[in-house]
């Protein structure tokens, strides 16, 4: 087995900066006491005024007037890593979270579907740099070395044990993750790398050191078996994001949305599964949240498309207070099934299939905007049609001429200035379900030529009702 | 004098050039499903990827007649049909009888002021074959949106509107004008050639 260790160095910090819109923007994260705030991590641009991790914040704001500063919060990290192990999960199916701030994934047996070892390194990358964090990605025989020598390499590939051996002799001995008394003994007994170590007789070792140091030795070269607790997806996508201000117009909300969105389209392909209806839940200081609930017809995946949908719904919706956290939750994943593509498509130019189309169209317009007609077996014209998202075909050939319009509710005609040139036909039909209808039809003509369709109920006198015209 | 080189054929093709013999009428690959209608054509059909403006006096004068075969047959070789906001239900017996699969037929519901927008999108999306909408008395500008849109989609594009705009200018490349007393529709434009002056018979019979 072969695992790859892709190590995320600043977890915390990229979580906090791919969720703003400007990146050049000084930013620190802060933690320790209220009494005495420090600073946690700091980004390339408030390296650059003179920041440094482990400033205490009064120093820093000696320093620099200017600087955006956020809560360290380790919970989300804790969610970012969850994120990134789902998506790792569509690489492998052994990935763990053994290791905080790293993914340990098992790529041997993936190979042959993501193609050798540089093509599948340089996907991985690309997806992670897209996704905003950076990262090192180091691979090794076993998950142990993999992990540790991730801590002074990156893009290095090991693949047999004797290289590993090699790797691991010249690795200095404070970065192979022993415990840091271990390590200072080892320095005070005059030992700098591995190989000095490895060097020594066992029993020696065995002797000074607790066991726990011989049994890392032996993991970091693959001599003693590791257990690791495999990662399983949830089945469920819920996410959150914190705006670091209160929003007020739908525009400033698509950035995170769209976060959001493609965090879920990168989850739902980890899990091979779509997406049919998800929630996005607007939550206000005060009040109850806004939910904007985004219902599709059928699953889809697709990060674009999802964005551009959700944004269909979002820009509707009027929020009663500001916004300051988006969350977007999924509970109802189905199977994803591709859509059948011709080989050789008949319109090359197609640039958006229908059902993308009817997604959009249905976003905007409501859910119930878009149907297709079917014939209903029933005399009565309001009741021989049907509207339904699903079209089901039963065609009957009607044998008497029907109007191609139908007005929904039938209006009265002034007599006079019509001549009947057929009729009448009745239709008498719906004593069953309480909608009975007596009706007797005529063909009309009205003075300017137009043909119609009217009808005056049995028994009744006055205007004809003019239910539909021969188009 | 090598300055403006024009093809023959395009020449021939604008009508400009009178030619002592008539030649036989080209093969269009959107018939309108009236042979007399076809025949005054200049591409023997309806425009291909382009917009065409039905002009009617009031609802239900005729434009169903008028469009049904085209629709017909669009349907029957899998293409979807889409209605744009139409002003009156479609009754299924008639259109049936009329050859139109109903499962082809698409009607979106749409207010007033959305119904421009989902037209365009149908037509630019280009997997439909045929839209129509209602756009009423709007100004050429929408007129040629939806005239971009339905070149971008490859799409048949219909506009139904009110004879009161046939005075106005229009980007359609066919407009035509129902009459319904006496039955006959008149060519009042066509993008390749001049409209024909007479009017064509259409009459419920034929």
């Amino acid at each position: 087995m072969l695992w790859a260790c892709v190590l995320l160095p600043q977890l915390a910090l990229d979580g906090v900066m791919r969720c703003r819109t400007n990146p050049d923007e000084p930013l620190a994260l802060l933690s320790g006491t209220p009494q005495r705030r420090v600073l946690q991590t700091v980004n390339p641009a408030a390296r650059a005024l003179g920041l440094r991790p482990g400033q205490s914040l009064i120093s820093a704001q000696v320093l620099v007037r200017d600087f955006a500063t956020t809560e360290y919060a380790p919970s989300e990290t804790e969610a970012l890593q969850q994120l990134l192990a789902a998506w790792a999960y569509g690489f492998s199916s052994q990935v763990s979270l053994k290791y905080p701030r790293a993914l340990l994934m098992e790529i041997e047996s993936s190979l042959g579907l993501f193609g050798p070892w540089p093509v599948f390194e340089a996907r991985l990358r690309k997806e992670l740099t897209a996704l905003g964090f950076s990262h090192r990605i180091v691979v090794a025989p076993n998950p142990i070395a993999a992990r540790m020598l991730a801590n002074a390499h990156d893009g290095l590939a090991i693949l047999d044990a004797r290289q590993l051996r090699q790797a691991l002799e010249q690795m200095p001995l404070n970065r192979i993750g022993l415990s840091s008394e271990v390590a200072t003994a080892f320095s005070r007994m005059g030992f700098r790398c591995v190989r000095e170590v490895l060097e020594l007789p066992r029993h020696t070792l065995a002797r000074r050191f607790p066991a726990q140091v011989l049994q890392h030795l032996d993991n970091l070269l693959g001599e003693r078996p590791v257990a690791l607790e495999c990662y399983t997806p949830p089945d469920f996508f819920d996410v959150r994001i914190e705006l670091n201000f209160d929003v007020e117009s739908h525009q400033a909300l698509l950035f995170p949305l769209k976060r959001l969105v493609s965090d879920l389209a990168a989850f739902l392909a980890g899990r091979d599964s779509g997406v049919q209806r998800f929630g996005l839940h607007l939550e206000h200081h005060e009040g109850p949240d806004t939910l904007v609930p985004v219902g599709l017809l059928s699953a889809e995946r697709e990060a674009g498309m999802l964005f551009e949908l959700a944004r269909g719904r979002l820009e509707q919706i009027q929020v009663r207070s500001p916004v300051h956290a988006v969350r977007l939750e999924a509970r109802d994943l189905p199977t994803f099934v591709p859509v059948r593509r011709e080989l050789f498509d008949e319109r090359p130019q197609q640039a958006l299939p229908w059902e993308q189309l009817r997604e959009r169209l249905r976003a905007r317009l409501g859910d119930d905007s878009v149907n297709s007609l079917s014939m209903h077996a029933d005399h009565r014209p309001e009741c021989a049609w049907q509207l339904d998202a699903h079209s089901k075909n039963k065609p009957v050939a009607p044998s008497v001429p029907r109007p191609g319009w139908l007005l929904s509710t039938p209006k009265p005609l002034q007599d006079g200035e019509t001549r009947i040139l057929a009729g009448p036909e009745r239709i008498e039909s719906g004593w069953w379900d309480g909608g009975d209808v007596r009706r007797d039809y005529y063909l009309i003509e009205t003075r300017t030529g137009q043909r119609g369709w009217a009808y005056r109920s049995v028994g009744e006198q006055g205007d004809l009702l003019l239910h539909g015209w021969f188009a | 004098m090598m300055g403006a080189v024009v093809s023959l054929e395009s020449l021939l093709d604008e009508r400009r050039v009178w030619k002592g013999r008539q030649t036989a009428a080209p093969v269009s690959l959107q018939p309108t499903g009236h042979a007399a209608l076809d025949a005054a054509l200049p591409s023997g059909g309806w425009p291909a990827a382009a917009l065409s403006e039905i002009l009617v006096a009031t609802d239900g004068s005729g434009e169903l007649r008028l469009l049904w075969p085209a629709l017909a047959r669009l349907a029957s070789s899998g293409e979807r049909l889409v209605l744009v906001a139409p002003p009156y239900i479609p009754y299924p017996q008639a259109w049936l009888a009329a050859g139109i699969d109903m499962g082809q037929l698409t009607v979106i519901q749409a207010l007033e002021r959305d119904a421009l927008w989902a037209a365009e999108q149908c037509l630019r999306s280009g997997s439909c074959g045929a839209v129509l909408c209602w756009p009423g008395l709007v100004d050429d500008r929408a007129l040629r949106r939806l005239q971009v849109a339905a070149e971008t989609g490859q799409t048949l594009a219909f506009a139904c509107r009110p004879l009161a705009a046939a005075s106005n200018p229009s980007p359609a490349a066919l407009r035509i004008a129902i009459d319904t007393r006496p039955q006959q529709l008149r060519v009042l434009k066509c993008r390749g050639g001049l409209a024909p002056a007479a009017p064509i018979p259409f009459t419920t019979d034929a």
